[in-house]
């Protein structure tokens, strides 16, 4: 990690598919600069050998007792919940020039 | 019949069970209380009072039949906007679900439902759960009831708020960071959140999954253990979820277990930062276990301090990926702007999430992005074990650990509002058992002198809610705080 920590956000907002406007990435740069500069109280950690922990338990593979065929929903009940839809298919802009 | 909305669960249930009053009489006047005081507290996003009245006679019907189902049949219980509720609003309080109908039930809800409860409102919280004041909400801000200038917590402040203000009998929230106990410490209520795995995630719109838990809060430690062991299980929809292990009859429990316990005291939760009426007021809780013959041990634990960063690169690095899901094609709000796919995206998240919500996936992607991973997102994973650590050693030497909920009581509407890391630090006290995925619950100690409420949290070992709930529940039993009603 560098001295200052700094994030590139028109590069970050671009991974995370975020239109932002030019005031919130000004206010927004600053304040995440802040959190930054406060994330390095754990370089001072020694984390040599340690495992990283994802989960709270001890929890592996999780094996289901194999597909039982249960209820759906009609594709009406979901198809009404996009802004637009269509002969129960969801519109969107061409995809494909 | 007076002040029904202000009673527990467990006196209701018998007064149900002796014929004293109905659940249409009961959900009447939760009804009743919330048209009366939310128009102040606004602790509910939307109600529908004729479905919670269907529900409330059919209760009645069934008790009619002898065919009551226990102490849950006919209790009104509110729900975090965050918990789907078949063909109710979900809106997690963003703009992005605005039209969101939830075509299903939450796991909690189908076994609350099954337990006879009333299901009723919609709470308000920060929005996706991302706050800790409830003044992240795309639509409403919440009011502490104690002092209505003041905020009641977050993420969780409607469930927090309405408790406090009688509008609903117990209440459902949901717990990342701490967004069910800081709350229920600064509105005055029970708040607690249960052994990572216990209740199940599905259902709940997730934000960190590796930390959420679903909740309740109640009016005593009692009602709590009540609406646990409804709730708690392991589920095939939720791959997450654990079997309970070891004693699960928490509230039969707790009248059994009467102590004297070994408690754990962690020094680091008293030093900077914390105001000096909460110091005070938990030192006094813990001076009363003394007095009672339990044996207070100092621990240590090292790594306190690193919990805030660890948790908001954990949390929003999760959320960051969580949310990618919200896209603008299948049932967010879409952008009328968007003219081709990645302004359908870009545009449509831009003008959908707030600012705390876009901070953290900002955070989030930049903890993750390459180059980054290392140095934040894996170091945080490490360290995020030496917290368990800390906590499985001290955990060898005492039943369970005392600390306060929030280092200060409720503060000042938009007092912390830009200034995110004054923000997180609110969290500094429950963040760490999160990490661990550990049970606390938070209990009310008493007041400042402005008359603001403070909380003691009761941190418990892993799946040791049964003696966490005890540990709570002498407490609350030789004190009167949580009787008390602020005047709205």
């Amino acid at each position: 990690m560098s001295e200052t920590p700094h994030i590139d956000i028109d590069y970050v907002a671009n991974l995370a598919r975020l239109d932002m406007t030019d005031a919130e990435k000004a206010k927004l740069g600053t304040q995440l600069d802040d959190i930054l500069g406060y994330f390095d109280k754990l370089n001072a950690v020694d984390v040599d050998g340690v495992e990283p922990m994802a989960h709270a338990h001890r929890v592996f593979n999780v094996w289901r007792e194999g597909d039982q065929p249960g209820e759906t929903y009609a594709p009406e009940v979901l198809t009404k919940m996009a802004p637009e839809s269509r002969d129960n298919q969801v519109v969107v802009p061409k995809v494909v020039e | 019949m007076s002040d029904l909305h202000f009673k527990t669960i467990s006196e209701l249930a018998a007064m149900l069970a002796a014929g004293e009053t109905t659940s249409v009489e009961i959900t009447q006047a939760v009804i009743d209380r919330t048209a009366a005081v939310d128009a102040q507290v606004k602790a509910f996003l939307s109600t529908d009072a004729e479905d919670a009245l269907a529900q409330a006679k059919a209760s009645d019907e069934r008790r009619a039949a002898g065919k009551a189902l226990g102490p849950l049949d006919g209790i009104p219980i509110g729900i975090k906007d965050t918990l789907a509720v078949k063909d109710q609003p979900l809106r997690c309080a963003s703009k992005m679900l605005e039209n969101y109908v939830s075509p299903f039930d939450a796991t909690c809800i189908v076994k609350l439902r099954e337990a006879g409860a009333v299901i009723w409102g919609r709470l308000n919280m920060d929005e996706f759960a991302m706050g800790s004041s409830t003044e992240n909400s795309a639509y409403q801000t919440t009011a502490n009831p104690w002092d209505l200038e003041t905020i009641p917590g977050g993420s969780s402040g409607g469930s927090a708020a309405a408790m406090a203000a009688g509008e609903a009998i117990a209440t459902l929230g949901t717990d990342t960071g701490g967004s069910i106990r800081q709350p229920a410490a600064l509105c005055g209520v029970v708040g607690m959140k249960p052994t990572y795995g216990l209740i199940s995630r599905y259902g709940l719109v997730a934000f960190a999954s590796s930390l959420d838990q679903v909740g309740p809060f109640a009016r005593t430690v009692e009602d709590a253990a009540i609406l646990m062991e409804a709730m708690l299980g392991k589920d095939d929809l939720d791959s997450t979820s654990i079997a309970p292990q070891g004693e699960t009859n928490y509230a039969a429990a707790l009248k059994e277990k009467k102590g004297p316990w070994k408690l754990g005291v962690p020094q680091e939760f008293f030093g900077e930062g914390i105001d000096p009426e909460v110091k005070a007021n938990i030192e006094k809780a813990i001076d009363w276990y003394k007095s009672q013959g339990c044996e207070i041990v100092d621990i240590s634990l090292p790594h306190s301090e690193l919990a805030v960063p660890v948790y908001y690169i954990v949390a929003t690095a999760e959320a960051s990926s969580n949310l990618a899901r919200f896209d603008g094609v299948r049932y967010s709000h879409r952008s009328e702007e968007a003219k081709d796919a990645m302004a359908l995206f870009t545009k449509s998240r831009g003008e959908g999430f707030g600012d705390e919500v876009k901070r953290r996936i900002i955070l989030g992607t930049y903890v993750l992005s390459s180059g980054y991973y290392d140095a934040y997102y894996l170091r945080a994973q490490k360290v995020r074990r030496l917290i368990l650590g800390d906590f499985e050693k001290a955990f060898e030497q005492v039943d369970a650990i005392l600390t306060p909920t929030s280092p200060t009581p409720a503060f000042k509407r938009g007092e912390r509002a830009d200034d995110p890391l004054a923000m997180y630090l609110s969290d500094v006290y429950t963040i760490s058992v999160n990490l661990a995925g550990l049970p606390a619950i938070s209990v009310p100690s008493g007041f400042t002198e402005s008359g603001l409420p403070i909380g003691l949290q009761v941190i418990g070992k892993a799946f040791g809610e049964a003696d966490m709930f005890a540990v709570a529940n002498a407490f609350e039993k030789a004190h009167d705080y949580a009787q008390q009603t602020p005047k709205l």
